[in-house]
């Protein structure tokens, strides 16, 4: 009955206090838009004359492959390459979508329980501070040695290092209680709709920026992983290519992990957007 | 049943008390209040800040429990949430990420009931707001929030309306305008409305009494009848009874104010540079 019990006395917030204010939403829902073609213009130039004047520099000074491959042959070992990479980013895909799958649904379970009940809460915090701030990859030998060199070492260092972020940024979103819209929503005779009609979407924008954050955190441990030990994945890659001195090849699983790291981004992005525009 | 209405009260509160257990120890928000309100009438409660109004318009909702006494509404205790009261509160609290047409939803998706379309509509049309549906708060004014959250609370056609300070946030202009619509919603529906209010001149412009409470705890001190008219022209409103009025009411809630200086206006002026000017 704690809840029935509150002081309901918001009368000291000012105009504007539903909204409870948060800046690190900035992520999701501001980014720059690109609205004329004067600026797509400019920022193709200014693209062509990095990689060009990349490519024109290396050139001039001759610069050896194995220090830094000139950018066009880093494109065509993407394209020649690639045939070979493919698979490896399909096991690197694998360990990602897994592991933050698993970790993700945990976080998000753990979060929308855990704000419930206060105390508990506070139990719980430092350990999963601790397991936001640990570097999840040191765990890797001990899983390897645990499991071997299949996915299972990598799913799991990679649920372990997204499942707490995801975890710590939806607890944020969860604990933002508007005892007004609960109080009006409590008017029409909710209970247990409260969790999905009013605290839940409230959670959302906080919840989209866990997964981000839990997502990108995913793919650098599963890349960590893959170069800590097993026979395949990006981050192997990355290991075989510079340790056979294959520079270019080298660069063109950089760029690949790159573009899944904008990818990512870039998905969050649009469905913050879709589903938690309101928070602008 | 007009005979049963006319000596039953629409709403009546009986020795509410409520006492907070607050770390520093018990708070009494409200202490003993008494109040009837019949069907059709408005009424005001006005006080000084932090003397319990929403305390006691929360209890007279269900949305919390009394420490003792009770709320009873049409003849039946008050234990909880009711269909029958709709309720305002202080700015509009519509829901950010739902439109317009889905906050109005809002209270049928919770009751697991069709909502009234046409009244809708209606009432929609009645506030100015139709073809606002598909739009989101944060698209809308200050004053067409709070008229949304008006017809949210009308939507279902309670018996009683509850609004705690419904127009506090809005400016002067507005808050006139939206005193002019809840009459003139009242003139069609005769809903029975409680409100909240920190304007006397709100008060007395909407309500049949205006009931003045004391610093905490929180008491009746004593209920002024309004007996003018509706609809409230303008000339009604400036005329010296209500300008009485509001004296009498301002005068009960701040007190007779007694300032550190003089009296104003007196011979001994200590600013006679300020007369050159």
């Amino acid at each position: 009955m704690s809840e029935t019990d509150a002081i309901p006395e918001f009368e000291s917030k000012g105009a504007g206090a539903s909204d409870v204010g948060i800046t690190n939403m900035s992520a999701l829902t501001s980014g720059p838009g690109i609205k004329s073609v004067r600026e797509v213009v400019a920022i193709v130039l200014v693209a062509v004359i990095v990689i060009g004047g990349t490519e024109a520099l290396l050139n001039i000074f001759a610069v050896p492959q194995y220090v830094l491959p000139k950018p066009s042959e880093i494109a065509v070992a993407l394209v020649t390459e690639f045939p070979l990479i493919a698979p490896h980013l399909g096991h690197t895909l694998v360990e990602l979508f897994g592991g933050f799958a698993i970790g993700a649904s945990v976080g998000l379970i753990l979060a929308a329980v855990i704000t419930q009940f206060p105390f508990a809460e506070k139990i719980v915090t430092p350990y999963i501070l601790l397991l936001v701030t640990t570097p999840m990859l040191a765990l890797v030998p001990l899983l390897i040695l645990r499991f071997g060199f299949g996915y299972e070492p990598r799913i799991i260092a990679v649920a372990l290092a997204s499942g707490p972020m995801v975890m710590i940024n939806a607890a944020t979103g969860f604990r933002r209680v508007d005892q007004a819209k609960i109080a009006l929503a409590r008017s029409y005779g909710a209970s247990t709709q409260i969790f999905w009609k009013v605290r839940a979407p409230m959670a959302l924008p906080m919840i989209f920026v866990g997964l981000m954050v839990g997502s990108i955190f995913g793919l650098l441990t599963a890349v960590g992983a893959e170069m800590v030990g097993g026979g395949f994945g990006l981050g192997n890659r990355l290991t075989s290519y510079s340790s056979m001195i294959q520079m270019p090849q080298f660069f063109a699983v950089v760029l690949i992990l790159s573009i899944l790291g904008i990818l990512i981004y870039v998905f969050f992005f649009l469905m913050g957007k879709k589903f938690a525009s309101w928070e602008a | 049943m007009t005979a049963k209405q006319s000596t039953q009260p629409k709403l009546r509160v009986s020795g509410a008390t409520k006492v907070y257990n607050t770390r520093s120890g018990d708070l009494t928000a409200i202490d003993r209040c008494s109040l009837d309100v019949m069907d059709g009438e408005i009424v005001s409660i006005v006080g000084p800040s932090g003397c319990g109004k929403t305390t006691l318009l929360w209890s007279m909702s269900g949305l919390h429990g009394l420490s003792s006494g009770e709320v009873l509404l049409d003849g039946v205790p008050v234990t909880g949430p009711n269909p029958e009261i709709g309720l305002v509160f202080q700015e509009a609290n519509l829901l950010p990420w739902r439109d317009l047409d889905a906050n109005i939803n809002f209270p049928f998706e919770i009751k697991g009931t069709k909502p009234d379309r046409a009244w809708i509509n209606e009432l929609l049309h009645r506030v100015g707001l139709d073809g606002f549906g598909g739009r989101y708060p944060r698209e809308l004014s200050g004053g067409m929030q709070q008229r949304a959250a008006l017809v949210r609370a009308l939507s279902y056609k309670p018996s009683l309306l509850l609004m705690d300070e419904p127009f506090g946030a809005l400016d002067a202009f507005t808050r006139e305008e939206m005193n002019r619509l809840v009459e003139e919603i009242w003139m069609d529906t005769h809903t029975t409305i409680v409100l909240i209010t920190h304007s006397i001149e709100e008060a007395i412009f909407l309500s049949d009494r205006v009931v003045v409470m004391s610093p905490r705890p929180g008491r009746v001190a004593s209920i002024h009848e309004i007996p003018f008219p509706r609809p409230r022209s303008l000339d009604i409103m400036t005329s010296s009874e209500v300008f009485n009025l509001m004296n009498t009411i301002k005068m009960e809630i701040v007190g007779a104010r007694q300032s550190r200086y003089p009296q104003g206006g007196t011979a001994a002026s200590p600013q006679p540079a300020r007369a050159a000017e």
